[in-house]
């Protein structure tokens, strides 16, 4: 899908009415695409061509791209850094942004700066606790939680102010997203707490990583007789998914990621394959393949940490995106190309006169 | 006390209605709390609900108290404290990710919510806390509010 008034890259989109943001992954959502976002796992650098390179590989298959903000408690290159640098070369960016190391009056100047550089989508997160990462020394912040933190930035895109009240001039334009967990205790709660998110102001869902499609069902329905997939408030829900390495990885993952659940019957398969690589891949083809058919589900959110390069071919065997080409700079004029994308061709050194 | 509090959200039902019987009695003391002046009330009514809800409920004296939206549950006891339901990571027994052998204070919040006659409060959402109240009296602050008041708050019942 194009569309007519893509401008160059830097610039947003003009705000479509009925639209709150100039980005492309609203656009794609109203539209009525099924929409794939993936999430780049931030450097430990500070190399700004690290991180054109790790969203070079999404080239093509995604509509946006995360990025995390101290992902499992680690340090990383923060979300804003990583944004600043994507937008410059013209990717739609999902700014993530968790409660657990910034106080409110951090937050609010992060959402100013990040929008001034051409974040268009917001995902409110609580966060990972501070002993899951590298620093549990750290003090846990959690001023806020993701929900006020919905409701602040709303405040201050809609009502142009500051949770103080103080006014803002320009507002930031900005696709409020916020995260959900149907996996998880208390499972009867969690379509309700999603309409909570709604009604604070998210307009977007993704999930905790999703291995249990008739969970994932049943919460959709619940979601839908909640009213929350109709109307002009309608919320989009992307489930996430990711392909699994082994049968030992699904274990390690469900005894210390916090929050993800997978069923035996995942492992059973992983384990019962001869190449349980290639497995974990199929296994999530099969997901999407699912998730697609489930009613009310707006896209997907791939989460394929440290196995990036498998995006592309998920996407290509399972035709989701029905032909759809994602922009990224290049598609259309390739002199736009990211320069760290594997078809910029490396500029010719001039030979050294000796 | 651990085991207190979870003996309080199984029955939150008997404490909405304490509660509820509780509200208007120190309402009725609005005169009698003008007359010494509310900040010198401060003192020794801070004491007094310290111990008692730090009994019951742990409370952490935030100032701002939720009780009754939260199913009797008190959210400041959530290693994160969310204000507004449960992270993603509980775990699948119930637990809580941060502290493993603790129970997950929404987990708890949402049971004790489906007891509460007025329990659906837990679907609204809560403002963050206001540093400036912490370590001071909720209830002296909810009887002067609902004093000056009555209207808006009337059928919020058992804050405090």
């Amino acid at each position: 899908m194009k569309f007519d008034d893509e401008p160059v890259p830097g610039y947003s989109l003009p705000i479509l009415p009925g639209h709150v943001s100039p980005g492309r992954l609203e656009r794609v959502l109203r539209a009525g695409k099924f929409a794939i976002t993936s999430e780049i796992d931030p450097p430990d650098s500070a190399d700004p061509a690290e991180v054109l390179k790790r969203a070079a590989i999404f080239d093509g298959y995604v509509d946006a791209i995360n990025a995390t903000d101290g992902s499992g408690a680690h340090c990383h290159m923060s979300s804003v850094g990583v944004c600043s640098l994507l937008t410059r070369v013209g990717y739609a960016t999902i700014l993530q942004m968790s409660c657990r190391d910034r106080n409110r009056i951090a937050m609010q100047g992060e959402i100013l700066g990040a929008a001034a550089m051409g974040a268009c989508n917001l995902l409110c997160l609580s966060g990972d606790g501070v002993q899951a990462g590298d620093h549990p020394q750290a003090k846990p912040v959690f001023d806020l939680d993701s929900m006020s933190l919905l409701e602040i930035a709303r405040g201050m895109r809609d009502d142009c102010c500051f949770q103080s009240g103080r006014k803002i001039n320009v507002p930031p334009r900005i696709f409020l997203g916020a995260a959900e967990n149907p996996f998880v205790p208390p499972v009867e709660w969690r379509p309700h707490r999603l309409a909570k998110k709604a009604s604070a102001g998210a307009q977007f869902i993704q999930t905790q990583y999703c291995f249990d499609i008739p969970r994932l069902r049943d919460f959709m329905l619940k979601v839908n007789d909640l009213g929350l997939l109709e109307g002009p408030d309608r919320v989009f829900i992307l489930p996430g998914i990711g392909p699994l390495a082994s049968a030992r990885s699904a274990r390690w993952i469900r005894e210390k990621v916090p929050g993800v659940h997978i069923p035996d019957a995942v492992i059973a398969r992983l384990e019962g394959a001869e190449n349980q690589k290639e497995e974990g891949k199929r296994l999530c083809m099969d997901l999407l393949h699912q998730i697609r058919e489930i009613p009310g589900v707006s896209g997907a959110h791939i989460m394929a940490y440290r196995q990036e390069h498998t995006v592309a071919e998920i996407i290509e065997t399972t035709g989701v995106l029905e032909g759809r080409v994602p922009w990224y700079p290049g598609r259309d004029n390739p002199a736009e190309l990211n320069p760290e994308s594997p078809d910029a061709r490396p500029e010719e050194l001039e030979p050294v006169q000796g | 006390m651990y085991k207190v509090r979870r003996w309080v959200v199984r029955h939150a039902r008997l404490f909405e209605s304490l509660y509820r019987g509780f509200e208007p009695v120190l309402i009725r003391l609005h005169p009698f709390w003008r007359r010494i002046g509310y900040a010198r009330a401060e003192a020794p009514v801070k004491a007094v609900e310290k111990r008692v809800k730090g009994f019951l409920f742990d409370c952490q004296m935030c100032g701002k108290c939720t009780l009754s939206a939260t199913g009797m549950s008190c959210p400041m006891n959530c290693p994160k404290n969310l204000r507004n339901g449960p992270c993603g990571g509980v775990r699948a027994n119930g637990n809580c990710e941060v502290k493993p052998e603790m129970r997950c204070v929404w987990v708890d919040a949402w049971e004790g919510s489906r007891q509460m006659a007025h329990g659906d409060r837990i679907q609204v959402v809560q403002e963050p806390v206001d540093f400036r109240l912490e370590d001071t009296s909720s209830w002296l602050r909810v009887v002067r509010e609902l004093a000056d008041h009555p209207r808006e708050r009337a059928d919020s019942g058992a804050d405090g």
